[in-house]
């Protein structure tokens, strides 16, 4: 039945391409937690009032994240050829798409670290001054568990957007579901082919819809 | 053990500078719970947080145990800070941690092995009446077990200071009571010293060896429990007074009193920190011949004995009542004769 739905699909290319795109969206997904969180402490901490409250640190900062942001991912793609060239060697391929990935949604991220950093209860930070904490414990002991639902929320949030960019990606040439879509599906005009990716990018999204969820719910013991 | 000087806090705002803490001068003696009381706004807070330092004093010292805390550099200040446990009127525990973590999380911080910490945490949670609660979450917990769990943690690192931040306030009367009566548990087996900031007096009454009144940012009067309720000197002193022992029914019953029984029999007896003439008015009736009605009165409990007041009506011979107000006088009860209103 399937044969006849989608003629054109060749299934052995399909798993390659769901492959490539889930491990540009996994590792991607783990880079940008990863820088991410680091940016948006800097933020949080560095905002007034804030631990290491620091103006000028505060400034360059929010100005790096917001110029990241602003910049459309197609173009940052091209823009970070020859820094993904220096990294990886080629400019071609999923592994070649990751830098980008990244820089384009950590900056993303981070902002929503730094909305979850602010809405952890101020009366739990001074708490933790009161009994003398290091501003480590309070970063790995406070801060960080009491805001990781929704760190994980916003993570998920993320990575749906980095679906979406890999298959941006995918148009350059860093294979996943994206290029196949483009390059075996519309420039073929077969349809079927579209489709079949439209529905796999559509099935590992509520994937990682539904992982987010339960993980920040269950971390959740408010 | 605690002594205070010279201390304020200004904090300057875009217009104008608000002097919080006005040129404070206290000392607060070693295993002494002592309540600082007053209406919000006056200061009370920002005392009590300059005693730890989350705010910075503008200028004056306090020193605990020897150390100047105004003056300790960054480190210093983080290990003096162990040795002074906090409480608050929200408790302020780690959602995310159980009962048992939360309690262990000052052990943490001061470095304890695990072990240890988990043999500690142990202990607290039996002090602090949490036994089987461990594994808990804060959300699971009543207010009340809450603020248990914020004593147990502010106790873990065994600090020479308890300094509770409106501690009760957010809790309903009775379990403000069992608090009070845990901290005074902890008072006397740790003689640990506690400092209060409130606005009910029902709190220093139960449980305040001193008392000292904020307005303003000053410190407006300053005594023994006993002593401020007997003697307040300052209005705002006895507006607090009133709240425990309410005057203007007093005052309404007393004039009352004085239509009605138009007998001039009518002693006002004033008991102060007394707890060996309790049964004053029993001993006068089996004593002498005379009847005794009570009028009106109330008669409260502190941690330095009981003060209140009772209005009596004696009626039998003038010769008698005479001999029963010698009598009384010869106690320690103070009494006085036909009171006006």
């Amino acid at each position: 039945m399937l044969e006849s739905l989608f003629p054109n699909v060749e299934m052995e290319d399909m798993l390659t391409a769901t492959y490539e795109t889930l491990y540009m969206t996994i590792i991607s997904v783990a880079g940008t937690f990863i820088l991410g969180l680091m940016l948006g402490l800097l933020l949080y901490l560095s905002s007034p009032g804030g631990l290491w409250q620091n103006r000028t640190l505060n400034m360059v900062t929010a100005s790096t994240v917001n110029v990241l942001r602003a910049i459309p991912f197609i173009i940052l793609i091209l823009l970070l050829f020859p820094f993904t060239d220096f990294l990886v060697g080629t400019i071609r391929g999923p592994k070649a798409a990751l830098p980008a990935l990244i820089i384009g949604g950590a900056p993303f991220y981070a902002r929503l670290v730094e909305i979850a950093l602010k809405e952890v209860d101020k009366g739990v930070l001074e708490a933790a001054k009161a009994m003398g904490a290091k501003y480590r414990s309070i970063i790995f002991k406070v801060l960080l568990p009491e805001s990781m639902p929704a760190l994980i929320s916003g993570i998920t949030v993320t990575a749906i957007a980095l679906i979406g960019y890999t298959a941006v990606a995918g148009a350059i040439g860093a294979g996943g579901l994206g290029d196949f879509a483009y390059f075996y599906g519309f420039q073929r005009s077969d349809w079927d082919v579209v489709l079949a990716c439209t529905i796999l990018i559509i099935l590992i999204v509520f994937l990682f819809q539904f992982v987010g969820d339960s993980l920040s719910r269950r971390l959740d013991r408010r | 053990m605690i002594s205070i000087k010279g201390l304020s806090k200004v904090f300057q705002t875009k217009d104008q500078a608000v002097t919080a803490v006005d040129n404070l001068d206290l000392t607060i003696e070693k295993g002494e719970i002592f309540g600082v009381i007053g209406y919000s706004g006056a200061g009370k807070s920002t005392f009590i947080r300059l005693l730890n330092r989350l705010e910075d004093p503008s200028a004056g010292s306090v020193v605990i145990d020897d150390r100047d805390v105004a003056s300790l550099k960054k480190k210093e200040l983080r290990l003096a800070r162990q040795d002074i446990g906090m409480i608050f009127q929200h408790f302020n525990l780690l959602w995310s941690r159980t009962v048992h973590d939360n309690i262990a999380f000052p052990l943490e911080v001061a470095g304890v092995a695990k072990k240890e910490r988990d043999q500690r945490v142990e202990e607290l949670i039996e002090l602090v009446g949490l036994a089987g609660r461990g594994q808990s979450y804060p959300s699971q917990l009543s207010g009340g077990q809450k603020q248990r769990v914020g004593i147990a943690r502010a106790l873990a690192n065994k600090p020479k200071v308890l300094l509770c931040d409106e501690a009760t306030s957010a809790l309903d009367p009775e379990t403000t009571d069992s608090i009070l009566d845990l901290l005074v548990d902890i008072n006397q087996k740790l003689n640990l010293t506690i400092v209060l900031i409130t606005h009910e007096m029902h709190v220093i009454r139960k449980i305040c060896h001193q008392v000292a009144v904020m307005e303003g940012g000053k410190i407006v009067e300053q005594g023994d429990v006993l002593d401020v309720f007997l003697h307040p000197q300052k209005k705002v002193t006895k507006r607090f007074v009133d709240q425990v022992m309410g005057d203007p029914e007093k005052e309404n019953s007393l004039n009352l009193i004085h239509d009605t029984y138009k007998s001039d029999s009518i002693l006002k007896l004033h008991f102060v920190g007394e707890n060996t003439n309790q049964a004053l008015i029993s001993d006068i009736s089996r004593k002498f011949n005379i009847d005794v009605n009570i009028l009106h009165g109330k008669i409260t409990q502190t941690q330095k004995g009981a003060y209140g007041t009772l209005f009596v009506q004696f009626s039998g011979e003038q010769n008698e009542i005479e001999n029963v107000v010698g009598y009384i006088q010869s106690t320690t009860v103070e009494v006085e004769v036909n009171p006006s209103a």
